[in-house]
């Protein structure tokens, strides 16, 4: 059996819980229909981010959409976000079935 | 004599000192803090069912200006003897201009521990001192420009958890009044105590995270941490001596003055001045101010309380 799967990106976003709800509404203007959000733990440049407590929290934002639309959000996520808080943002390419979702 | 509780923050501060596996999970010092908050709501609205509430604007209008006159000269010492930046020193201004629940919460404990009464509007006070700090603070770094978005901040402070609670738990008290949180004294009157040692445990284990960050940053952040609080809390003698405050009433609201936030307003920096370090706030509030407000500072605030209400000790 072959499956008929369709190309998208994944952009995936891990960054301060502190950003959480301007992130999120930045997304949603840039016409993300769908996301996943989940705490994360880690370790970077920034130190130890173990979600000890609130100021340490971290999140991972997963996002699948097409190939433009993830570019142009990394895009916006550098300019605005990259200076001045801990974030990594990466893009994959993945494949998915039911491609009017994404 | 040393309170109970701060031994269970010295025990948090010596594992996280000796790196200990010890741990607690996220979700039980956010639910500690909750019953903190909620308890420090409750009790304040059981007691001001019992008054008038009139005169009390006044009095919100002169601790709101005490947490404005902090932020401003907490960011001259900064910007002036510091040497800091304009973002680094108005953020951190802000944290000292505005309060800090646990460093209350243990106010209220050293307290009742030693049966000193208190006036219940002091909670209200925690609560509207928390903000304007932040604002300030967000003015000191940017400007009134159109940067900030300022509806996004303000459902942050005002509706932030801190707030919520201690106004949702005020509602509550004050409608309910002592015969009805009889049936729920169990869990946030008779327990607070027992809460709030866990809860400095936690605090105890976060404030050992801050020891590297002192080491960075050296003397002036030290000694700023610990200076800036006593000027702070003479500012609020001053302010609860004009309001005609018990020795109760002044021992807290110095130590409100004293105490500086490390939640709504590291939260509210973030978003607003994010080029501010936070490392660098976070470093003096919970590395040297904190500790010094709950081991040493109470019980100095409660000593010039009683010298300033001239009832010898």
């Amino acid at each position: 059996m072959t499956l008929s799967t369709e190309k998208r990106t994944l952009l995936t976003v891990i960054t301060e819980a502190a950003i959480e709800q301007t992130l999120l509404r930045d997304l949603d203007r840039l016409g993300v229909r769908g996301y996943t959000v989940s705490d994360a733990r880690g370790r970077g440049s920034r130190g130890v981010r173990d979600a000890a407590w609130e100021e340490a929290a971290n999140i991972r934002i997963e996002v699948i959409c097409p190939r433009e639309q993830a570019e142009s959000a990394l895009g916006h996520l550098q300019a605005r976000y990259y200076a001045d808080y801990a974030m990594v943002a990466f893009l994959q390419d993945i494949e998915i079935l039911r491609p009017e979702k994404f | 004599m040393i309170d109970v509780v701060v031994l269970f923050f010295l025990f948090g501060l010596a594992a996280g000192l000796l790196r200990s596996e010890l741990k607690l999970p996220g979700a039980l010092y956010e639910s500690l803090s909750l019953v903190l908050l909620l308890t420090i709501g409750l009790k304040g609205g059981e007691g001001l069912a019992q008054q008038a509430l009139g005169p009390l604007v006044p009095q919100l209008g002169a601790v709101m200006l005490l947490g404005v006159a902090q932020t401003l000269i907490a960011f001259a010492i900064l910007r002036g003897m510091g040497r800091l930046g304009r973002a680094d020193a108005a953020a951190t201004a802000a944290h000292y201009g505005s309060v800090s629940v646990a460093t209350f919460a243990v106010g209220i404990n050293w307290l009742m521990t030693r049966s000193i009464a208190f006036e219940p509007q002091m909670a209200i006070f925690l609560a509207v001192m928390e903000v304007p700090a932040i604002m300030v603070g967000i003015v000191l770094a940017r400007g009134v420009g159109r940067q900030t978005d300022w509806r996004l901040l303000a459902h942050e402070t005002f509706l932030g958890k801190g707030v919520t609670l201690l106004l949702g738990g005020m509602a509550i008290g004050w409608a309910a009044g002592p015969e009805g949180l009889a049936p729920i004294k169990g869990l946030f009157f008779d327990l607070f105590k027992g809460v709030l040692a866990l809860f400095l445990l936690e605090m105890g284990l976060i404030v050992s995270r801050q020891a590297g960050e002192l080491r960075r940053r050296g003397v002036f952040i030290v000694a700023f941490g610990v200076l800036m609080p006593l000027l702070s809390a003479l500012l609020g003698l001053g302010c609860g001596m004009a309001l005609g405050l018990s020795v109760g009433g002044l021992t807290l609201l110095a130590t409100l003055a004293a105490s500086a936030s490390y939640i709504a307003v590291p939260a509210a920096m973030r978003l607003a001045v994010p080029e501010a370090n936070p490392a660098l706030s976070l470093g003096a509030v919970l590395g040297v101010t904190f500790p010094f407000n709950i081991l040493a500072g109470i019980p100095l605030y409660h000593w010039l309380a009683l010298q300033l209400a001239g009832v010898a000790p």
